[in-house]
């Protein structure tokens, strides 16, 4: 016992001798995220093989499920220890962190690598607070896809979507008649939130959606056009199979691709379950934006630095951020992890045809809306999830229950 | 060296980090709960008091009125529903059949499993899409419906029944651990007064059982009040806001929807609300017991 007491502190007087050491060697970067699933832990592994190239040692800690990370990334940075980088996503989630002064600003260095010449807009407010840049976008997700199967609708005599939602209605009857799920629906209330603002921004457009959102326009809610979007979102739960609610959205995907059901509004990371099961866009199924192909649903991953005052932890710091804007590095990044890149200045010839549609779209500011958790405090977006499950669930709902919970739960959030 | 004297002073000293530590880490903990639920914390605690604030939102949440609905009820039936069955099957144990021991680890099989899998077990039983329904479907009849797992009338029921067949065992355990302390002299005695067999039951066999009975409620109260990881796995709360419970309320509020104020203020009123329904009754079942000298 002793023995062993003596060889504890023998090694811990060593570990603190050896710290000054630290300085001259290369930058250390403990870096916190959460993406465990095969394609994801392929995509961590480009930053960190980039970072490694760059002279810098890359330190992973990963954890499973976004809250677990966040949850955990939070805890260190207000308890004094903060990693070198936590993910979070686009967004409020980091928004009391910026108020107590744990993050650090990176607008010099954004300045220095002319990053807010080359990123939309969009993506700069969203990772910025009071003017300064407090996160660093690394991906872009585009989440108003419709992803179908070109078997199924051929069966059901179909070739493409309609362009709008109302008149997709009868399309998906088709299919149910057929013989086949018509829409494929996971029914967890993130998921039944993501179809219903799909259908908000198609057929209300960007006008109303950022009414609703960005303006929190009480009017605009109570209006009979957004009332017609309630009823339209109430017509679609009759399209979706009796399995549907609690489903993961990747099952869903997966009746999609094996020809069971007809289509399945998700975000483009569906698309990595299509490419895993070696199916080809336009071939074997197709996808659209939104229905018209006009506006994309902007969302995606950043990372934030916590403030720190350690030399070398800044410069580890900042060599990170660089790698991670690396133009190779957002390219093969990006491939790994079905997203856009942030930059609009990349070759962009690698990636496919239904990612080419998302990029055209990302160049025009004009033509993106942001997710509605970047406009929305979580405590917000968590609230009108309840109203947005409550009516899809229940069948005797009416769109004036919807809209006066709307209303309330805006009102509310002080 | 010592005298009887210095004994309760050596024995309250050595205490003493024992009491600062319940202090500390059970009472505290519990006012620093309280103290939050009077502010406006979000992500992170802050101390902007705002009264009861967080008190208005949470009893305007149909959510959290939803979820105190639904606990009552699964409380109820699950409370119930374990002690009936558990009786039961204790007292079919206890007639001397044989493989009684091979049935008795069967039942008590499912309490050694996690609720997490016990979840995931009925949600894929009672899932229209691969369960029970699917098979008996295959099999022909083709109008049986066993979904209630994705029913929203129904998706609380399948709570409970999770619950009982988890939970029934444990229940079963404890009984016939009681039945076979009875003496048997005492069965001899009502046979020879010709009593019938379940009048012995319910009049004499459940009162010898109360103390067992009472372990049994506690028991299962607890796990009913901390239920939350039989609900995930099993519903998530749905389909909709069908199958929310409290605890399920605050972690999300904790967690997801970074709103700290309000998922304290909710802990807060289960706080209150279990002592208040603990406290009458612990002290009905045992400070009176014991001042009226019958302590058992």
């Amino acid at each position: 016992m002793k023995a062993f007491i003596a060889a504890a502190l023998a090694g811990s007087a060593l570990a603190l001798a050896s710290v000054p050491a630290l300085a001259q060697e290369p930058a250390k970067a403990e870096v916190m995220h959460w993406w465990t699933s095969g394609g994801e832990a392929a995509a961590i592994k480009v930053f960190a093989d980039a970072y490694a190239k760059a002279g810098g040692v890359w330190i992973d800690n990963a954890t499973a499920l976004g809250e677990n990370a966040r949850a955990a990334a939070i805890n260190r940075m207000v308890g004094g220890n903060p990693p070198t980088a936590a993910q979070f996503n686009t967004g409020k989630q980091f928004d009391d962190l910026v108020a107590q002064k744990l993050v650090r600003p990176i607008d010099e260095l954004a300045e220095e690598e002319g990053w807010k010449d080359v990123m939309s807009p969009f993506l700069v407010e969203a990772a910025s607070r009071d003017g300064q840049l407090y996160a660093l976008p690394i991906n872009v997700h585009g989440q108003n896809w419709l992803f179908y199967s070109k078997p199924v609708f051929e069966a059901a005599g179909l070739t493409e979507p309609p362009t709008s939602w109302a008149e997709f209605i009868p399309a998906l009857q088709k299919i149910k008649e057929a013989g086949y799920i018509p829409l494929s629906l996971g029914g967890q209330p993130w998921q039944e939130r993501v179809l219903f603002n799909v259908i908000l921004l198609a057929d209300g457009g960007k006008d109303l959606y950022l009414k609703v959102y960005q303006d929190r326009d009480l009017d605009a809610i109570q209006s009979d056009e957004f009332r017609a979007i309630v009823e339209t979102y109430g017509k679609l739960r009759g399209l979706v199979d009796p399995g549907s609610p609690g489903r993961n959205w990747n099952d869903a995907t997966n009746l999609v691709l094996t020809g069971k059901a007809g289509a399945q509004v998700m975000g483009d990371w569906a698309k990595g379950e299509f490419i895993n099961a070696g199916q080809k866009p336009d071939t074997d199924y197709g996808c659209v934006i939104g229905l018209d192909d006009e506006t994309l649903m902007v969302g995606g991953d950043v990372f934030v630095f916590p403030a720190v005052t350690d030399e070398a932890q800044l410069a580890a710091q900042d060599l990170l951020a660089r790698t991670m804007l690396a133009p190779e590095t957002q390219v093969a990044f990006n491939l790994a992890k079905g997203s856009m890149p942030v930059r609009t200045d990349v070759d962009t010839s690698a990636f496919d045809a239904c990612a080419q549609k998302g990029i055209a779209l990302l160049k025009d500011p004009e033509s993106q809306v942001p997710v509605f958790d970047i406009l929305l405090s979580a405590g917000l977006v968590g609230s009108l999830d309840d109203v947005i499950t409550q009516f899809w669930n229940n069948p005797a709902a009416t769109p004036d229950q919807f809209v006066e919970g709307f209303v309330s739960a805006f009102e509310q959030d002080s | 060296m010592t005298t009887p004297r210095s004994r309760p002073n050596m024995a309250t000293l050595v205490l003493v980090p024992v009491w600062g530590v319940v202090l500390a880490a059970y009472v505290g903990t519990m006012l620093w709960t309280a103290q939050i639920s009077f502010t406006a914390s979000r992500l992170l605690p802050v101390n902007e008091y705002v009264g009861f604030d967080q008190y208005e939102r949470l009893f305007a949440s149909a959510r959290w009125l939803v979820s105190i609905q639904n606990i009552a009820i699964f409380g109820f039936l699950f409370i119930v529903g374990c002690l009936v069955i558990g009786f039961v099957l204790a007292v079919a144990l206890d007639q001397k059949i044989r493989f009684e021991n091979t049935l008795r680890t069967i039942f008590l099989y499912p309490y050694a499993m996690s609720f997490i899998v016990t979840g995931l077990i009925w949600q894929w039983l009672m899932n229209p899409g691969l369960g029970i329904q699917k098979a008996v479907r295959d099999w022909g009849f083709e109008s049986f419906r066993f979904d209630w797992a994705v029913d929203r009338e129904m998706a609380l029921y399948a709570v409970v029944l999770a619950g009982l067949w988890q939970a029934s065992g444990l229940v079963m355990a404890l009984m016939l651990a009681g039945l076979r302390g009875i003496d048997q002299e005492l069965w001899k005695a009502t046979r020879i007064d010709g009593i019938p067999a379940w009048r012995v039951y319910l009049s004499i066999v459940v009162p010898i059982l109360r103390p067992i009975i009472i372990t049994a409620v506690v028991l299962l109260a607890i796990s009913v009040v901390k239920s939350y990881d039989l609900v995930v796995a099993l519903t998530n709360g749905g389909p909709g806001i069908a199958t929310e419970v409290p605890a399920k309320f605050i972690m999300d509020h904790l967690f997801t929807r970074q709103n700290i104020g309000l998922a304290t203020a909710a802990a807060t009123v289960m706080m209150i609300t279990v002592a208040a329904v603990l406290a009458p009754w612990l002290y009905m079942e045992y400070f009176r017991r014991q001042r009226a000298g019958g302590a058992a």
